[in-house]
């Protein structure tokens, strides 16, 4: 059996930053990325992601903790002296610089003095290797982006750090160059951390993602995991949207939580429960939309036994194509969102029709009812 | 980062040779500042003070100055020389509105209407000023001559006996009259007027004019409303860059005009250089810098620019 | 009625245009009358044409002398004042330290005074200490009123550069030095060049701080304003026409050299 190569570990402990005005940007917060992942960081602005990603390039030095590439202690080596390259938000191309200038200056530091075949192989890597005597200015944001990356790379980094790389790029160029950017990764092997605010972004890209909110990781996980257990109401609604209903435990079944929510009751397998549940406890009851299933209330009885049921009214219905987005109001909770696929309309379903709003308890989540409910959502982000 | 020897120990057990938290860079900006401050203290503030000194000392060039707190030089001084002042200020005050009614359009055409002739006509307005300016001042000696086509122009338009009834100039004559000394100023200082003026129009959005058009304004009002107000800063910039060197300039009055039209500057000057009365030039020059400081900050504050470095 | 239409429509372009012609007679005028062969001892009156003072740029006793000792006040001004404002400029931008608002308020105030009060002042210090007035205390009193307009423009440039151009060379291996020599500094570079090019500018063209300051020694414009009292030889044209095309062809060469590199680039 071969030892692993574990150069490539990055390994923050008990690192914080708190800035000269006294902004703690990063609570002490302890973190591995291991070798040939691709680790992202999410969360909104100011969330301490990329205050994070600056203290493993060298670039903010952290107030406590420690910074390890594998087994070597880089704390307090200046970034010049790190195995790690960045890719800038906007890129921070040389501007005095060619294409061709910018990807060799890492190569050039170093004191290597023929650089000409590396970087021309670099810039075909990245698919520019016709733009090598251009300015950045005269290339478009895609391709700018990617001689940011050919740049880092080339100088063949323990780590690469990707500070919102694709920030600057429209939507279709974004999807794409995320496709590219994996590619990449998959084919150099190097582990890369990256700092993103987009949710969508962070789950089609990385192996795992840690959610950062004030200067915390509130969770860290898979990007499956995440959305489907999440253990914060912040990443419950920070990560797609969920239905929050607040209810009080009842009883326990088994491996279930039985919960009393208005008039009825509700089944919660007790692993999904991030929450103590003492008899008389209140718990967040957490349910995706798209994992609802609506019935005319006139078909109540055809509901399977065995599922978690509301009722409710039709508040309103947006047609998407894919599928339709109701908003329903219940006794327990006003505005549930509720996604069902246009497979079949029910063409009762419009707004002002009487519902029931059902689910499998597998799906269910429980949080903590003693946090704010609204964390992560975009009403709280814009207030 | 100087809160770095305040922080928290490190959680993880201390590695070995944990080396000092990196302190290079905190004397970084004084050593940067020194050479240069020292200058500007040494050879700028220091003569202030010194100046201020000598204004009020008494005594002769033979048997030397001593400080006796003699403030009357003062007195005497603003006594003699107020018309001067006046004048001063009303001269520049004049070359400073003239030079924003002929600035502005110039400004307003390089930065909006001058498409690809825009570097050009940015090189004439600066070109000029590799030629000495006191060459091109003398050069209105001879534009502004008393026979020649201008003062004809002048005369037949009856324009001269306007400007001599209200007082600008003399008899058939433009040069050695104030209106020759302001002309001069104008053309001195204009491009001082044109630089910040071009530099605040140029950073207007272009579609604001559009959107302006678009909300019913005319041109005159899109001008009135929008583009005026949003060139303020390079206005106010540009009228203190005119305003204080037309002050306190003396070459102009020297060259093109007559001891009728002698500034504080010339006052200033012949104190010093000639009369040797160290003391009252002195004090009129302490007055000249605290009259331009106190109008400059008023200005500032009224006009509610106060980033103009 | 079309007329007046079409007047109105080009105002402001005809009312740009006379003020550049303002701006640009004296000019005219200046190298008109370098080609004159006035009657008297002044050159304002136009007489008849002659290539003389072409043939003769330095015939006039002292003229050429005092223009080299001009010429290298403002090269050595124009070298302080960009060493020692670059730096200010820097430590400005990039620095935080006490005093801060002392010393913005002392690189602007050279800048809203009076050349007048500046220059008196200055004499009674070196008065006072009993200096030496000439070729040195010129240079001082230059180096004193370039600075503040090199930290300006430099301050400028450096302001709007992109911090992390220098974190991007720190992470791909430039050390301090580095960093500086190969980023920061070509990306400073034109601020620094401007700054530099309006101090040799002011430097040489700058009368009345020099006047009060320079002892016997002459400087091109006090030789000019001299020789507005004793008589003005035509070279004085030549030297201000020479210098206004010297400076024209000067812009005009590197407008069109960068022209024509972003042209083969694009």
């Amino acid at each position: 059996m071969t030892t692993p190569d574990n150069s490539g570990d990055v390994r923050l402990s008990g690192i914080s930053k708190t800035y000269d005005n006294g902004f703690t940007a990063v609570q002490p917060l302890d973190l591995t990325v291991p070798q040939g992942s691709f680790f992202a960081l999410l969360g909104a602005s100011g969330c301490g992601k990329t205050t994070t990603l600056r203290m493993i390039a060298g670039l903010e030095e952290p107030s406590s903790g420690t910074v390890r590439l594998g087994d070597q202690d880089v704390t307090h080596l200046p970034p010049y002296k790190r195995p790690v390259n960045t890719v800038f938000q906007s890129y921070a191309l040389f501007p005095h610089l060619d294409i061709f200038e910018n990807v060799a200056f890492g190569l050039r530091r170093r004191g290597i003095k023929s650089v000409k075949k590396q970087v021309e192989e670099m810039l075909e890597l990245v698919q520019l290797g016709e733009q090598a005597r251009k300015k950045p200015h005269q290339l478009s944001g895609g391709q700018q982006q990617r001689v940011a990356v050919a740049r880092a790379l080339i100088n063949h980094p323990k780590v690469l750090l990707l500070d919102e790389p694709l920030g600057a790029l429209d939507l279709k160029l974004r999807r794409q160059m995320q496709l590219e950017l994996k590619r990449i990764q998959t084919e150099v092997g190097i582990t890369f951390v990256h700092v993103t605010h987009d949710q969508e972004e962070a789950m089609t890209m990385a192996d795992t993602v840690a959610v950062m909110n004030a200067g915390r990781v509130e969770q860290l996980g898979s990007p499956s995991d995440l959305y489907e257990n999440p253990q914060t109401t912040f990443v419950a609604n920070f990560l797609g949207t969920s239905n929050l209903i607040e209810a009080e435990v009842d009883t326990k079944n088994g491996d279930d939580i039985v919960l009393k929510a208005g008039g009825g009751k509700l089944v919660l397998p007790e692993a999904r429960c991030s929450a103590p549940t003492t008899a008389g406890g209140k718990v967040l009851v957490g349910i995706r939309p798209e994992k609802i299933s609506l019935t005319h209330a006139d078909d109540a009885g055809e509901i399977p036994a065995g599922r978690n049921r509301l009722t409710g009214r039709i508040a309103d219905a947006s047609f998407i194509g894919v599928s339709t987005q109701y908003v329903i109001d219940s006794p327990v909770c006003d505005e549930l969102s509720v996604y069902v696929q246009n497979v079949e309309r029910d063409g009762r379903l419009v707004p002002g029709a009487e519902v029931v709003l059902h689910w499998s308890p597998a799906h269910t989540f429980g949080l903590d009812a003693a946090q704010d409910i609204d964390a992560g959502t975009e009403e709280e982000a814009a207030a | 980062m100087s809160t770095l020897t305040e922080a928290p120990p490190p959680l993880a057990p201390a590695a070995p040779e944990k080396k000092p938290p990196r302190k290079r860079g905190r004397f970084t900006p004084y050593w940067l500042l020194l050479p240069g401050m020292l200058w500007l203290v040494v050879f700028f503030a220091l003569p202030m003070i010194y100046q201020a000194s000598t204004s009020v000392q008494t005594g002769s060039l033979e048997e030397g100055y001593k400080v006796t707190w003699h403030f009357v030089t003062y007195w005497n001084a603003l006594s003699e020389y107020w018309p001067q002042f006046l004048r001063s200020v009303f001269y520049a005050a004049a070359a400073t509105v003239l030079c924003l009614l002929l600035g502005y359009p110039l400004a307003y055409l390089i930065a909006f209407r001058a498409g690809r002739w825009k570097n050009l006509l940015m090189i004439l307005v600066i070109a000029p000023f590799f030629t000495s300016f006191l060459i091109r001042t003398l050069a209105w000696k001879t534009i502004l001559a008393d026979n020649g086509p201008v003062v004809h122009a002048l005369n037949s338009l009856h324009i001269l006996d306007l400007t001599n009834f209200l007082g600008w100039t003399a008899g058939d004559r433009v040069l050695a009259t104030p209106l020759a000394v302001v002309c001069g100023l104008t053309y001195n200082f204009l491009p001082f007027m044109i630089l910040p003026l071009y530099t605040s129009l140029e950073r207007i959005d272009g579609r604001l004019h559009e959107a302006a058009g678009d909300l019913y304004a005319k041109p005159w009002t899109t001008f009135r409303k929008v583009t005026f107000p949003l060139s303020m800063p390079g206005v106010v910039s540009g009228t203190l860059l005119t305003f204080i060197p037309a002050a306190g300039d003396y070459v102009n009055a020297e060259l093109l005009g007559s001891t009728d039209t002698r500034m504080i500057g010339n006052v200033i000057q012949t104190q010093f250089l000639r009369i040797l009365d160290y003391p009252t030039a002195a004090a009129l020059s302490f007055i000249l810098m605290a009259a331009i400081l106190a109008m400059v900050t008023i200005y500032i504050r009224r006009s509610g620019t106060e980033d103009l470095v | 009625m079309p007329f007046v239409t079409w007047l109105k429509r080009r105002l402001v372009v005809i009312a740009g245009l006379l003020t550049l012609a303002y701006l640009l007679l004296p000019n005219v005028i200046v190298t008109v009358f370098s080609f004159n062969k006035p009657k008297g001892r002044f050159n304002y009156e136009w007489q008849q044409f002659s290539l003389d003072a072409w043939k003769q740029p330095c015939g006039v006793a002292d003229m050429c002398g005092s223009l080299s000792i001009s010429l290298q006040i403002a090269v050595w001004a124009t070298i302080g004042a960009t060493l020692l404002g670059t730096m200010i400029a820097f430590a400005l931008v990039r620095y935080r330290f006490r005093a801060r608002g002392a010393v913005n308020s002392l690189i602007f105030l050279p800048m809203a005074m009076p050349e007048v009060v500046m220059a008196a002042s200055l004499l009674t210090l070196f008065l006072n200490m009993g200096a030496q007035l000439g070729f040195l205390t010129i240079l001082i009193a230059h180096i004193m009123f370039c600075l503040s307009f090199v930290v300006t423009a430099v301050k400028a440039r450096v302001m709007s550069m992109d911090p992390r151009l220098e974190e991007a060379a720190r992470d791909l291996y430039a050390g301090p030095v580095q960093t500086f020599l190969r980023v920061t500094l070509p990306i400073a570079a034109p601020g620094i060049a401007a700054g530099a090019l309006l101090s040799f500018a002011l430097s040489f063209d700058d009368f009345i701080i020099t006047n009060f300051n320079a002892g016997s020694t002459v400087t091109f414009p006090m030789f000019v304003w001299g020789s507005a009292q004793r008589g003005t030889p035509v070279q004085i044209n030549v030297i201000g026409t020479a210098m206004f095309l010297v400076a024209v062809l000067f812009v005009l060469t590197s407008m069109v050299i960068s022209n024509r590199r972003n042209k083969q680039k694009a």
